[in-house]
């Protein structure tokens, strides 16, 4: 159920302009995050055509594949994509941080920094992925030879997309998924796919309302597309023809003739993905402008101790990750993923209120007034002993579709956990008798404010529990049920390139 | 013919209708409760040119890149390469299928005649041929033309090859430009391959049950060949395409209760675009906007991506202030209201809700309190 | 079983449970699995296979999902022989339940040193995930559908064989991640336990037990085709081996007349008028309530094999079966408002919690009820298969009409992903399958 966001489009709709959801951030915006946009062939993830990468507005640079068939080109053109993001990965690797000693830990170094990657949209995200694939086991020896840079790319492509995978990771973001969190449109979420349009409806030029700036941007002619597909109609119309021209001077062996065709292929792709350039910078501003939870940071510290355990892992000379994940890879990946998601999903209720509302709207959280306390209740165990047990009662009118029985966390109260003893309902109105199980204290020594008081008004929502992390059997200890050790593969077992 | 097939002929009005291939045939099933649709598509009428004349013309999508053209016949060739031999060398490498002997029949052209009934025609003999002698030698048929039954119409299909005598059943091979990387696929391109295999077994279903032989020799697990990971060496995998048949067979039965969708209509009505002898339509837009809106449709936000009138029903259903235009989630979380008027109504208190809407109008006010409590408090 | 019956059940079930013993006794394959339709006699043949073990001196643990289910077979095991001495191996946080405290041969311990002696260890399967370093000869994991593939991995080394057991029919496991990253391995971590393992052992031997001794014979019929359409099953009773009457004549209402027609054919299908609604169908939820409630009031009498001399049906005999929490939650506070007083004892649950349980009579809410569409999760065969072949008299499916139109406009554009069998039965079928059977038994409400 997500009422609260449904009504919000409903508002949308019926306003012309986008309606705010959620005001705080839950993910780390980078000081300077390497913006990269590309694109490729119709569509076809072996054929790059063009990136415009960046760290600023100012900051732009243009990476053109005149002749998309032709692999020196594309190499040239892959090798030129290395070279910036290398860069900017290395540019986060200068300052480091020292985390002292734990029970659990030795004192260790971390960058103090981190590399941000950040596309117009997902499809965008998923195309880094697979570049990343096509580019991590090429050979830089053999028949046909590449810059170490390339592999180094793939390998660092295919860490960030996994990272993204991770929630509440902030290493590789899209940003139609980022303002999807904070705004809604007044049209349906496969519209919002395209940033233009989320744009428009977030701030449509004046005189326009959002819906009409939003169809605006359906014209491919007034707004090229984010990518990474091109326009079918600009690759029929303009690209085509401009490589043939290419191939025909190639062809030809006219130098001044390539040159001049790749400079007009150049500055008609720029036409394309300039205007996605400055939705980007727009789109970043805005989110820039939202407060930024603890949460954020955080999780951009586990982002930087991810960063720097890869960065080790690349210094001494990790190979390419495997193809596919493991029996073991792939469920230990598994484990991290749904503790992540649960601790995301209930960090984010914690910090958020807008999250917190729409808890409260599906039934899964609620709030209301003390009505009642007993704060120095005690029961005895089974073992014998006394200990304490606060009660008190929040009277609500929120849909409560909570079991008695559940635990419950509190944002103003982290560090107690609650239970519901009793849930008794009088029409739209509930009276529920809350338990703490956590954080009260001992019958000697009792902690102050464990139990709110009367009047006070609070909230609370589900416990997701502590998920302990499993621990997986190394690969070379795969049972038989999953086919045991897997036969040793050449990990870097390049394949044919495309010629 | 029919007096439903004159009825939907009449609807289509003067223009031939539309060739069917498997693709649009597929992509029937696309949204099964839609009337306008559902009339449009089996009286062959030309939605794209519809869509155009009534002021939304679709963008972009009809036409495709000439590079994903390019690229696609590229691949088909290369794959039929030297009579098929590459691609019998695939299909035994790659899916081990036992292929002693295969011999190779181009279908394209019948002694020079590139007719579609002669075509046809020599398919058929062949295909019966074979299908009665399972024990001789195994062939791929290159370009074969086949028909199916698509609502009043016989639409003449074209797999890329049918291949026989594997375990002596016919497979369909589909060859298709889109990647496997890592053994995977994007889903919904696997999806379309798919539903166009059906069309294709379901073809050469009734081509058997016409003669009555077992549909069984026809297998469900169609053969899809790809590239493979990023170079342009090709790979074969099975596709196990029951679901889609069963189906598809479903959807193209329902196309002959179209009579109910008919006896709706009011008298006279058409989608004719009464062309002037030079080819420009006579029929005013507007007009033709009153025939589309009078049979109702069933617009929702994925009609974007799989019809060609997506764009005039989306306007229609927001003039009319429908739910439907948010998208699924805001139809299910509001379930019961399809205005969106209504609903906002409801939510603000302006209106009294009926018995039905009291569940749901509690709560849009109690949604509306928390968004008002949240933006009060924000500075 | 009795007179009418054309074939033996009991002596069917006892072939195959027998076959199973035997390649659990003999060397040889690691994995024997066992496919167990709904009641199908699955914890008898767990009890059996345990027992069996211990009797010859072998070392094994079972493994079950889920504390209850952990619980009812400590039960039955300690029941069968109280020869055993049985190990309850359970988290921190758990308190058994009295009935199992109170068994002289059974201890409960959170570490596996504690039961040294026990002859037989059970715990969930996320508690083996925590034990390192032991292993037994044999385990016997339990509703082994239901159980993800990574916790298989998690525990595999904790056994040399294994005796896997449970209901392909029902509700798959699964995650609240969604990517499709492993689709397509052999060992997805996000399938069952029993499909990769029979992926990576493809000669394991897969035995099915033939009979439903829950369903009755107006059901397993409908059950088997609808939902097991290549394996199928019996019911072990006839026609005439089971009633449900009603002590107190019906009003002139529909509820009372569905539960007539459900008394007399096994099933009824309360249709409510088309509408679309939220989730949370008040009018639904009332009726649903509203039915459960009548069974009491009305004084219901179950007579079957157990209970030749009839028993009157209490709260614990019946359950409503929802696809969602909320409407579960809906529910109870409808019961709870209900003039029957024992009517907010009867238990309402989503088919996940569900499974594995069994009732006289249920009452359903349909999964499509009240939509303006299908989707995947509501067209899940899983899910309707469970709330469907938990009862032993008659279902009472409460839905809103319209839902055979939803089929009709669903446009079943489910992706398709390489190297994933097609899953049957389909779920578009399946509920076609038992839809059609239903309007033979409906019952329109105004």
């Amino acid at each position: 159920m997500t009422l609260l966001t449904s009504l919000a489009r409903l508002e949308a709709a019926a306003s012309g302009r986008a309606r705010p959801l959620s005001q705080v951030r839950h993910r780390r915006l980078a000081g300077q995050p390497l913006v990269i946009i590309p694109l490729t062939l119709a569509g076809d993830p072996d054929t790059p055509v063009a990136a415009m990468t960046g760290t600023s507005r100012a900051d732009q640079h243009l990476l053109a594949v005149p002749q998309p068939r032709d692999r020196d080109l594309r190499l040239g053109f892959l090798t030129g994509l290395a070279q910036i993001v290398l860069g900017y990965i290395a540019s986060r690797q200068h300052a480091t941080e020292v985390l002292p000693a734990t029970r659990n830990h030795e004192e260790r170094r971390r960058y103090a920094d981190a590399p941000q990657i950040l596309v117009p949209n997902r499809a965008a995200r998923d195309y880094l992925g697979l570049l990343g694939r096509s580019t991590r086991f090429q050979r830089t020896d053999g028949p046909f030879p590449v810059d170490p840079a390339v592999p180094a790319l793939g390998k660092w492509l295919t860490f960030f997309a996994d990272s993204a995978d991770q929630p509440g990771s902030a290493l590789l973001a899209d940003l139609t998924s980022l303002l999807a969190e904070h705004w809604a449109s007044g049209q349906s979420p496969l519209e919002d796919a395209s940033l233009a349009a989320q744009l428009a409806w977030i701030d449509p030029p004046p005189g326009m309302t959002g819906l009409q700036a939003a169809l605006a941007t359906e014209d491919p002619l007034r707004c090229p597309p984010a990518g990474p597909a091109t326009d079918p109609g600009f690759d029929q119309a303009i690209l085509e023809p401009l490589v043939r021209n290419y191939d025909r001077a190639a062809q030809a062996g006219s130098q001044a003739g390539t040159d001049r065709a790749a400079a007009e292929i150049t500055s008609a792709l720029r036409g394309q993905l300039e205007p996605t350039w400055n939705a980007v910078g727009d789109a970043m501003s805005l989110l820039r402008a939202l407060p930024e939870t603890a949460g954020a940071a955080r999780r951009w510290a586990t982002d930087r101790d991810s960063f720097t355990r890869f960065s080790s892992y690349i210094g001494d000379g990790g190979l390419p990750q495997p193809r596919r994940d493991h029996a073991a890879t792939a469920a230990a990946r598994l484990d991290r993923l749904e503790r992540a998601q649960a601790a995301y999903d209930a960090e984010r209720a914690l910090e958020d209120p807008f999250i917190l509302a729409e808890l409260r709207t599906a039934g899964e959280a609620f709030a209301g007034e003390v009505v009642s306390a007993q704060p120095s209740r005690t029961t005895t165990t089974t073992a014998g002993r006394t200990i304490l047990r606060p009660r008190f009662t929040v009277r609500t009118d929120d849909p409560v579709r909570i079991e008695p029985g559940r635990v419950l966390i509190c944002p103003t109260r982290p560090g107690q956990r609650i239970r519901i003893a009793d849930l008794p309902r009088t029409g739209t109105d509930a009276e529920v008798v809350l338990e703490v199980i956590q954080g009260m204290g001992t019958p000697a020594k009792p902690k102050p404010g464990a139990v709110p008081p009367l009047g006070e008004l609070v909230s609370y929502t589900i416990d997701p529990g502590y998920w302990a992390q499993r621990d997986f059997p190394p690969v070379d200890q795969t049972p038989w049920t999953h086919g045991g050790p897997p036969v040793r593969q050449r990990a870097d077992q390049a394949e044919e390139p495309q010629s | 013919m029919t007096s439903a097939d004159s009825r939907l002929d009449r609807l289509r009005g003067s223009t031939p209708p539309l060739s069917h291939t498997a693709r649009t045939v597929a992509a029937l099933t696309a949204n099964p409760g839609c009337a306008r649709r559902a009339l449009m598509d089996a009286a062959g009428a030309d939605k794209a040119v519809i869509a155009a004349h009534v002021g939304f013309p679709q963008a972009s999508g009809a036409s495709q890149s000439p590079f994903a053209l390019a690229r696609g016949a590229i691949f088909e060739t290369q794959v039929k390469t030297g009579g098929g031999a590459d691609l019998i060398r695939l299909l035994r490498d790659r899916l081990r299928l036992a292929l002693p002997e295969v011999s190779y029949s181009d279908l394209e052209s019948v002694g020079g005649n590139t007719d579609r009934d002669v075509r046809y025609q020599r398919t058929r003999a062949l295909l019966l041929r074979a299908a009665r002698h399972p024990d001789q030698a195994g062939t791929l048929y290159d370009h074969p033309l086949l028909k199916l039954q698509v609502g009043g119409h016989l639409a003449y299909l074209e797999p890329d090859v049918v291949a026989f005598q594997i375990g002596g059943k016919f497979h369909v091979i589909e060859i298709k430009s889109f990647a496997v990387i890592d053994g995977q696929a994007d889903e919904e391109s696997v999806a379309a391959a798919a539903m166009q295999a059906a069309a294709y077994i379901l073809a050469l279903q009734d081509l058997l049950t016409a003669e009555s032989l077992p549909t069984g020799a026809v297998s469900t697990d169609a053969i899809l060949v790809t590239p493979e990971n990023f170079s342009r060496q090709a790979t074969a995998t099975f596709i196990d395409v029951r679901k889609q048949v069963s189906t598809l067979r479903r959807q193209l039965a329902r196309m002959t209760r179209i009579d109910l969708l008919l006896d709706a209509l009011p008298a006279g009505l058409t989608f004719d675009l009464a062309p002037e002898p030079d080819g420009n339509p006579s029929r005013s837009p507007g007009d033709l906007a009153g025939a589309l809106e009078a049979v109702p449709a069933r617009y929702q936000p994925r009609c974007l991506q799989t019809c060609e009138l997506a764009g005039f029903c989306r306007d229609e259903a927001r003039a009319a202030g429908a739910l439907t235009v948010l998208g699924s989630v805001v139809r299910d979380d509001l379930g019961g209201l399809d205005s969106i008027s209504t609903a906002l109504a409801l939510a603000s208190g302006s209106r009294e809700p009926s018995a039905d809407q009291a569940d749901i109008a509690r709560a849009l006010r109690h949604a509306r309190n928390l968004s008002n409590t949240l933006s009060g408090g924000a500075a | 079983m009795t007179a009418g019956c054309r074939y033996d059940p009991a002596s069917e079930t006892d072939q195959v449970i027998a076959a199973v013993l035997a390649g659990m006794s003999k060397p040889g394959q690691r994995g024997i699995i066992v496919d167990s339709p709904p009641g199908a006699g699955k914890t008898t043949l767990v009890v059996r296979a345990a027992t069996e073990l211990a009797a010859s001196g072998e070392s094994c643990i079972i493994v079950a999902q889920t504390n209850n289910q952990v619980d009812d077979l400590t039960t039955r095991l300690a029941r069968q022989d109280q020869g055993l001495h049985l190990g309850r191996l359970s988290a921190t946080d758990y308190i058994p339940p009295a009935g199992l405290l109170a068994l002289p041969a059974v201890t409960v311990a959170t570490r596996i040193d504690d039961l040294g002696s026990a002859h037989v260890i059970l715990a969930t399967a996320a508690k083996w995930a925590t034990v390192k370093d032991r292993s037994w000869g044999w385990a016997i994991i339990d509703e082994a559908y239901q159980m993800r593939s990574d916790m298989l991995l998690l525990i595999a080394a904790r056994f040399d064989r294994a005796l896997l057991v449970g209901d392909p029919g029902q509700l798959d496991p699964f995650s609240i991640i969604e990517t499709p990253r492993w689709i397509g391995l052999p060992y997805d971590p996000m399938q069952n336990a029993v499909t990769v393992l029979q992926a990576h052992n493809p000669d394991l031997p897969v035995h099915r037990l033939p009979v439903s001794w829950r369903l009755p014979a107006s059901a397993a019929p409908v059950v088997s085709s609808a939902f097991y359409p290549f394996s199928g099953f019996r019911p072990a009773t006839t026609p005439g081996d089971r009633h449900l009457e009603f002590a107190a004549a019906g009003i002139r209402s529909s509820a009372d007349a569905a539960l007539d027609v459900a008394a007399r054919s096994g099933w009824a299908l309360h249709e409510l008028p088309a509408r679309h609604t939220t989730r949370t169908d008040g009018e639904a939820a009332d009726a649903a309530a509203s039915l459960a409630a009548r069974l009491l009031t009305r004084r219901a009498v179950g007579t079957c094999e157990r209970h030749p001399a009839g028993r009157p049906l209490g709260p614990q005999n019946i359950a409503i079966g929802v696809a969602h929490r909320d409407q579960a939650d809906q529910i109870r506070q409808a019961l709870a408002n209900s003039p029957a007083p024992t009517a907010e004892m009867i238990r309402v649950d989503t088919a996940n919690r569900l499974q594995g349980a069994e009732f006289d009579v249920t009452i359903v809410l349909h999964p499509l009820s009240g939509r303006s569409d299908a989707t995947a999760f509501h067209l899940e065969a899983g899910r309707l298969c469970v709330l469907a072949s938990r009862h032993r008299h008659a279902c009472i499916i409460v839905a809103r009409a319209g839902i055979a139109d939803i089929l009709d406009a669903h446009p079943s554009d489910e992706p398709i992903h390489l190297g994933v069998r097609a899953k049957f039965p389909d779920g578009w079928e399946a509920n076609h399958a038992l839809l059609a059977h239903l309007s033979n038994h409906r019952i329109p409400a105004p």
